[in-house]
């Protein structure tokens, strides 16, 4: 769903409106949010965790060329085959090519939100490709032609009535139901038989290990593992942040993200994936590819301050804390990445002219930094996108699209402000005028902008006298 | 497409190094260490709040407390791996009132339609952390991955000396970054998911049903 041009505005105001969403999303946002609190009880022991983990991405990143190519050394000596992309368009030709070389039709997916960056599925439909996602929510909300909502829980926004009559509609011979449990046997029964007979097997990465060329993967449902185990060729992509230097850095992170993700102390499992199947060995695919994906990172990378983007896990914590995303739900945000995590990196990725508007939609409430299991600076980095729309100046860390907000009315006014602020008589006349026409002012022709602020907003009344005025009044000497 | 690679990394090396902090790193904390009967009784409330079945019995006892599951079942057949301990041990005790014990000796391809339909199988462990609850599998040529993974009933054998304090200590113990299996597998129960509403449900994709039989010599 990336497009050239989102209508923020609108999104918005949907989402605002639909009652059923904000029903939806209130009730599990509140729930993984308690679920966190309850696992990370004891602050300090959480404060210590979080900062080992900060340390281990910001060390992982300090080294980022170093360990991509020992991670490609030690994938190949163990018979993984590695792939790069700087763009998602090659990371999609990359998988064609392997797909089409196996003759293969029906891929079966884990989750993966790189391949959504990439948009891979609609990608290879569009070549005649199946490619069928497997975890139930992805599942859910491709039956129903839709994007994850959420990084974690894709389909949160849909409750078991919406989810009941897409099963009844959109497969064949499936009566009605509410009971979750049933859906669930619903979804397992027609997912089994295409675990068997899916050709090629896609997944994402949550943790690559340069040391050893380990690709570790985190779930719940069992389909990441029948996805990496079952079909004979094994895709994984992975955005090229996503690599720790050593095994021993695997296990503070694969706590702090199942713990700021939902809770849990461990998922059902950890999938750790060091080569293809071996001569003697009776099943695992024959191939195994990863593909890393560029698509702007190290483009992020450069920056010191916005390099700390990178450091992210992908646990989706920041969502379910924020005032923003727990009203709006992922879809108002118009691209792959929604909430906290998606201000700050999807206008980096697609250009402050397309997605600037994201690093607007924001309280600077600070919940979201609290929260991060890695200590990303997410308002610091909020704000320097802020600062870029509005930076002219072409230096070569410039965020993409820097500059597209600076617009003549707008500067004349600060300059306005600037100069009446400086200088007294000007502050005083102005003061006067506001208080005199200040209500009008949405009326008034001039900058569309007080029309629109005040369309959805109560304009603050401008006081009859001035403090200037009050303060003389009362005999109090005002400089 | 074939200029990525050096694309990318020239990107890369074109920036001056520039975050010191890494060499600040905090020290993992020190783990309490558990004792043996801390850790199996750790390891069991954890795994059974996800809902697996977990028995505590013993080298000798085992194969009974196994046979009594299985008769509580109504199953089509056990899945083992025929030149194991495990799969040895079985073959000179079976019943013929248990379901037929089936041997995992083919490659997949020759056997994936009974792989999907047989009800269940028992497999190894290489250990068990306690801290989180969970079972540590690193499949052999002998005991492929599937075994865990498509049978709906999964049957574990753990040796209750081999439960390690944590992941961590697992990794640097057993020395695994010398030398990694094909793949190495973390269970902390049967597969679940809350993908819709939160709500917690068990089966999905994997195993339905997962059993732990430790054993306590």
């Amino acid at each position: 769903m990336t497009e050239t041009t989102v209508d923020f505005p609108r999104n918005f105001q949907k989402a605002l409106g639909d009652g059923q969403l904000r029903r939806n999303l209130r009730a599990a946002m509140d729930t993984l949010g308690l679920r966190r609190r309850t696992l990370f009880s004891d602050p300090e022991a959480f404060e210590q965790l979080r900062a080992r983990g900060d340390a281990i991405r910001r060390r992982a990143l300090s080294k980022l060329p170093e360990l991509l190519e020992r991670l490609e050394r030690k994938c190949t000596e163990n018979g993984i085959r590695v792939h790069w992309a700087e763009t998602p368009a090659e990371a999609n030709q990359i998988c064609l090519d392997i797909i089409r070389r196996h003759d293969a039709t029906r891929v079966i997916k884990g989750k993966s939100m790189v391949s959504e960056e990439m948009h891979l599925n609609h990608f290879l439909e569009e070549r005649g490709i199946e490619a069928l996602e497997t975890d139930l929510g992805e599942y859910i909300i491709q039956l129903d032609h839709e994007t994850p909502s959420h990084i974690i829980v894709p389909a949160i926004h849909k409750n078991r009535d919406q989810i009941a009559r897409l099963f009844h509609e959109k497969i064949p011979n499936t009566p009605y139901t509410e009971v979750v449990e049933e859906l669930n046997a619903i979804a397992r029964k027609v997912l089994r038989e295409k675990f068997f007979a899916g050709e090629v097997g896609v997944s994402g990465v949550n943790f690559a290990v340069a040391e050893t060329g380990t690709l570790c993967l985190v779930e719940n449902e069992g389909n990441g593992r029948m996805c990496t185990t079952a079909p004979p060729v094994h895709i994984a992509v992975m955005g090229l942040e996503k690599v720790v230097e050593r095994l021993e850095d695997v296990p503070p992170l694969l706590r702090l993200l199942t713990g700021s993700a939902t809770g849990q102390l461990i998922t059902t499992y950890f999938n750790m994936i060091t080569s293809p199947r071996k001569p003697d060995e009776k099943d695992g695919p024959r191939e195994v590819h990863l593909v890393l994906l560029d698509n702007g990172r190290t483009k992020i990378w450069a920056d010191p301050e916005l390099r700390q983007t990178l450091k992210c896990i992908r646990c989706g914590t920041c969502l379910n804390h924020c005032p923003v995303y727990t009203r709006l739900g992922g879809h108002a945000y118009g691209y792959v990445y929604p909430g906290p995590i998606g201000s700050i990196l999807t206008p980096q990725m697609e250009g402050l002219e397309s997605a600037g508007t994201m690093a607007t939609a924001s309280t600077f409430c600070g919940a979201c930094e609290e929260v991060c299991p890695v200590k990303i600076p997410i308002t610091d980095i909020l704000r320097r996108l802020r600062v870029e729309s509005y930076n002219k100046a072409d230096t070569p860390n410039a965020v993409k699209g820097h500059g597209y907000k600076v617009n003549a009315a707008e500067s004349l006014t600060w300059k306005g402000w600037a100069l009446s602020n400086a200088t007294p008589w000007v502050n005083a006349l102005n003061a006067k005028l506001l208080g005199l026409l200040g209500p009008q002012l949405p009326k008034l022709p001039g900058p569309d902008i007080v029309k629109k602020w005040t369309q959805s907003r109560a304009l603050p009344p401008f006081a009859a006298k001035s403090l200037h005025a009050l303060v003389k009044e009362k005999g109090i000497a005002d400089e | 497409m074939s200029n990525a690679r050096a694309n990318i990394l020239a990107r890369l090396r074109a920036v001056a190094p520039q975050d010191t902090a890494a060499t600040t790193e905090p020290a993992a904390p020190t783990e309490a260490e558990l004792g043996r009967a801390d850790k199996i009784a750790r390891l069991k409330r954890l795994m059974e709040n996800m809902h697996a079945e977990v028995i505590v019995t013993d080298s000798r006892n085992w194969t009974n407390a196994l046979k009594d599951l299985l008769r509580q079942r109504s199953l089509n057949g056990l899945l083992c791996a025929p030149t194991t301990p495990i799969g040895t041990t079985l073959a000179e005790s079976w019943e013929s009132d248990l379901p037929p014990l089936v041997g995992y000796t083919e490659a997949v391809e020759q056997c994936k339609e009974r792989l999907f339909a047989i009800d269940a199988a028992i497999t190894s462990t290489k250990g068990g952390l306690a801290d989180v609850g969970a079972l540590i599998l690193w499949p052999t040529p002998q005991e492929p991955r599937l075994m865990s993974l498509a049978p709906a009933v999964h049957i574990a054998v753990l040796e209750a000396a081999k439960i390690h304090g944590s992941l961590a200590e697992a990794i640097r113990r057993e020395r695994w970054a010398g030398g990694m299996p094909t793949n190495a597998l973390l269970i902390s129960g049967p597969s679940k998911t809350a993908d819709i509403e939160l709500v917690l449900t068990f089966g999905v994709h994997g195993p339905k049903e997962l059993i732990v039989l430790i054993l306590d010599d």
